[in-house]
């Protein structure tokens, strides 16, 4: 408990972890978005999803190796994964559409395991970053704010905004909510089905890219970081629920937020199963109110 | 007809039969080869470490074999390893020695990496009584005398942070300090090797009375430590610790620094082996280091010369700096060696008593094991990086340089 009475005692140190939270809720935001997408639309629950952020930071590490400053790394990185993620789904993915939940987790893990261990044989083990040169802002003396985190949040926000004005503006966009609402009526309609599980997943392997550029330049990159991106994903998609861009941007943010305490009051060895009893007391009480709300309905 | 067609497939099932017995008697130690056998973590999380650990071996097998390898008996015998990946988890680490001792025929095991895969191997060589030098293992239990056929070249991890803080109370006694008075933050991974440098430093702690305000236990899945090193910064702490492999140690020097955490010493383990000098640059200056190794010690063997014409060699032949990990794994080597030469036989037995009675100088360290199979003539060494290069500043019999105290801001 002297953890919360440092807190109380330095009200600073809240701020400070509070921005921390928000800031690295943008990362997280950006890989949940693309999960969210992918599993409203195709039904697919992509467990590869740390992995193509893996792919990403490596990317990027890659080009700040030959001397290209890695913030090029965040198109450049989202433009080559989402030509490998429409590689994906023309060799793997389309052959789940429409199968058992479960085939799709078996399928996609997989998949996670050869990403993995690609990324091992070709890149090796080591631990790599990718320096970003940007400088750290201080904020009221003592609170510091790193420069690339600032950028990373900002970043996620642009591409929430632009997945919503995709999906509801453009023409793919529109297919792509049409195939999510009734993928028969949709095919009924005209619309190439196909080509729009291509776009979905190729887009999603592209926001990965750019979420793991982010992290290249914050964090570290190595083959085996996948798992807690895909967990946090996974975790963040359902308290938003699917379709929703804004409760999923609220959601990493609130889940940042929530990390960043945790690990600061309990000690950073129950940040995650913090994290997790949320999720569990989270879904048990949406449990209890719909009980509810159906009560009142009968 | 028949017959003959009869007898000639006997003829050939016998020979066949036959050619594989021998292959299999091959397998144990033919005319002039001993194998030996470790399981190294070449995918999974200690993959760096593994290829380390296994080049370390190579290069080791490599020079003997080129200096005409082992004599036994007045015969001399090349040395060859094999090899099988254990993917960094202890269950495949066991099942794999299993193997290797049961279906190749090995009778002599160099250890794999990490203290989790040595907990796992060790039982099974203990069961066929099978000598297991082991050089990356570091944890304090597999030393109580459990193993009789176990030995360990290098020190054991409680011993790796320990001198920071010794250093820490150098330093407070030279400002005119009580160093009942330093502070210390530390977060350490939640596996064997890291909770066992934790109580290395509690120990020493204790001795010197000093305070642990912040006690983290790092997951294994660790990517971020923003949380530790806030804390560690609001209580103002004059010693940070972090031990986490390399990943613990590129998060520390990077979100330290980014984050402007300003603490006057700071020390981890596996720095060399994640070559923060190297990729974080300026970040990484003034950073303490403990080490089972450094290239300018000045010990010495008859197969590599000094520990620096080893690193030498150790670059030359595969293109990256000498890490710790690999010198002391090439040392297991040179125990094997050196016990095949003086027991003058290759029964496992004989080589065991062999081991255990090891006086050997290598250019790792002095190796002498007590009856637990501990290494006692071996001390750490603790390095600062300075203007981009790590130097030794502790043990100051070994010391290159003066410690730099404190650690300048990096910002």
């Amino acid at each position: 408990m002297d953890n919360l009475r440092l807190l109380f005692d330095t009200p600073l140190l809240s701020v400070q972890l509070l921005i921390d939270g928000v800031l690295i809720g943008g990362v997280f935001a950006l890989a949940a978005l693309g999960m969210a997408l992918v599993w409203g639309v195709m039904g697919i629950i992509n467990v590869a999803q740390g992995e193509l952020v893996m792919l990403g930071g490596y990317a990027t590490f890659l080009l700040y190796k030959v001397g290209i400053h890695p913030l090029f790394g965040v198109p450049i990185a989202a433009a080559l994964l989402f030509v490998l993620g429409w590689a994906l789904y023309r060799s793997v993915v389309f052959r789940i559409i429409d199968k058992d939940l479960f085939i799709s987790i078996l399928a996609t893990f997989g998949l996670s395991i050869l990403l993995q261990q690609l990324a091992n044989v070709f890149f090796g083990a080591d631990v790599r970053t990718a320096e970003s040169g940007l400088t750290t802002l201080v904020l009221f003396g003592s609170v510091t704010v790193y420069g690339i985190k600032l950028v990373a949040f900002g970043l996620a926000l642009l591409t929430g905004a632009a997945l919503l004005l995709f999906l509801k503006r453009s023409r793919m966009g529109q297919a792509i909510r049409a195939t999510a609402q009734n993928a028969r009526a949709a095919r009924v309609m005209g619309v190439d089905t196909d080509r729009v599980y291509a776009w979905t997943f190729a887009l999603n392997a592209a926001i990965c890219g750019a979420s793991g550029a982010l992290v290249a330049m914050t964090w570290i990159v190595h083959p085996y970081l996948g798992l807690p991106y895909t967990l946090r994903s996974f975790m963040i998609v359902i308290v938003a629920g699917l379709g929703n861009v804004l409760g999923v941007l609220a959601a990493a943010v609130g889940l940042g937020v929530a990390e960043n305490f945790a690990g600061f009051i309990f000690g950073a060895e129950y940040q995650a199963a913090f994290v997790f009893t949320l999720l569990v007391a989270i879904l048990v009480f949406r449990r209890f109110r719909l009980a509810r709300q159906r009560r009142y309905l009968a | 007809m028949l017959d003959c067609a009869i007898r000639k497939s006997v003829a050939a099932i016998t020979s066949s039969l036959l050619l594989a017995a021998g292959a299999f008697a091959a397998g144990a130690d033919d005319g002039d080869t001993v194998l030996l056998g470790a399981a190294v973590s070449l995918t999974g999380k200690y993959a760096v470490s593994g290829k380390n650990t296994k080049d370390g071996y190579d290069i080791a097998v490599r020079r003997i074999n080129e200096l005409g390898g082992v004599k036994i008996a007045g015969k001399t015998y090349q040395l060859k390893v094999v090899y099988y990946d254990d993917e960094s988890t202890p269950a495949r680490g066991a099942q794999l020695a299993e193997r290797l001792i049961s279906q190749d025929g090995v009778k002599f095991v160099l250890g794999a990496y990490s203290s989790g895969l040595t907990k796992a191997i060790a039982p099974v060589t203990e069961k066929y009584k099978v000598p297991h030098v082991e050089a990356n293992g570091a944890a304090r239990e597999f030393f109580t005398g459990q193993y009789r056929y176990l030995f360990g070249v290098l020190s054991t991890s409680d011993y790796y942070l320990r001198d920071a803080v010794t250093l820490a109370a150098e330093v407070a006694k030279a400002h005119g300090k009580d160093p009942k008075t330093v502070k210390i933050a530390m977060a350490y991974e939640n596996d064997p090797f890291s909770l066992d440098v934790r109580e290395g430093v509690v120990e020493a702690a204790k001795r010197y009375g000093m305070k642990i305000l912040v006690d983290d236990k790092l997951p294994p899945e660790i990517n971020d430590m923003a949380a530790t090193l806030t804390k560690a910064k609001a209580v103002k702490a004059d010693l940070l610790l972090v031990s986490g492999h390399e990943k613990g140690a590129t998060l520390l020097v990077r979100q330290a620094a980014e984050m402007q955490v300003d603490v006057p010493m700071m020390a981890t383990t596996h720095c060399d082996s994640a070559k923060i000098a190297e990729n974080l640059a300026q970040k990484a200056e003034g950073v303490l280091c403990g080490s089972q190794w450094d290239r300018h010690l000045s010990y010495k063997d008859r197969w590599f010369g000094t520990a620096d014409e080893y690193a030498q060699r150790f670059e030359k032949e595969l293109g990256y700096p000498a890490p710790y990990q690999a010198a002391e794994s090439s040392a297991a080597v040179l125990v094997f060696a050196d016990a095949f030469a003086r027991a003058g036989s290759l029964d496992p037995e004989k080589v065991r008593d062999a081991i255990s009675s090891t006086d050997l100088m290598t250019m790792f360290a002095p190796i002498k094991f007590d009856s637990t199979g501990k290494n006692i003539a071996k001390q750490m060494v603790m390095y600062q990086v300075l203007n981009g290069a790590y130097r030794v500043v502790a043990p100051t019999k070994w010391a290159e340089t003066k410690l730099v105290w404190p650690r300048k801001p990096q910002h």
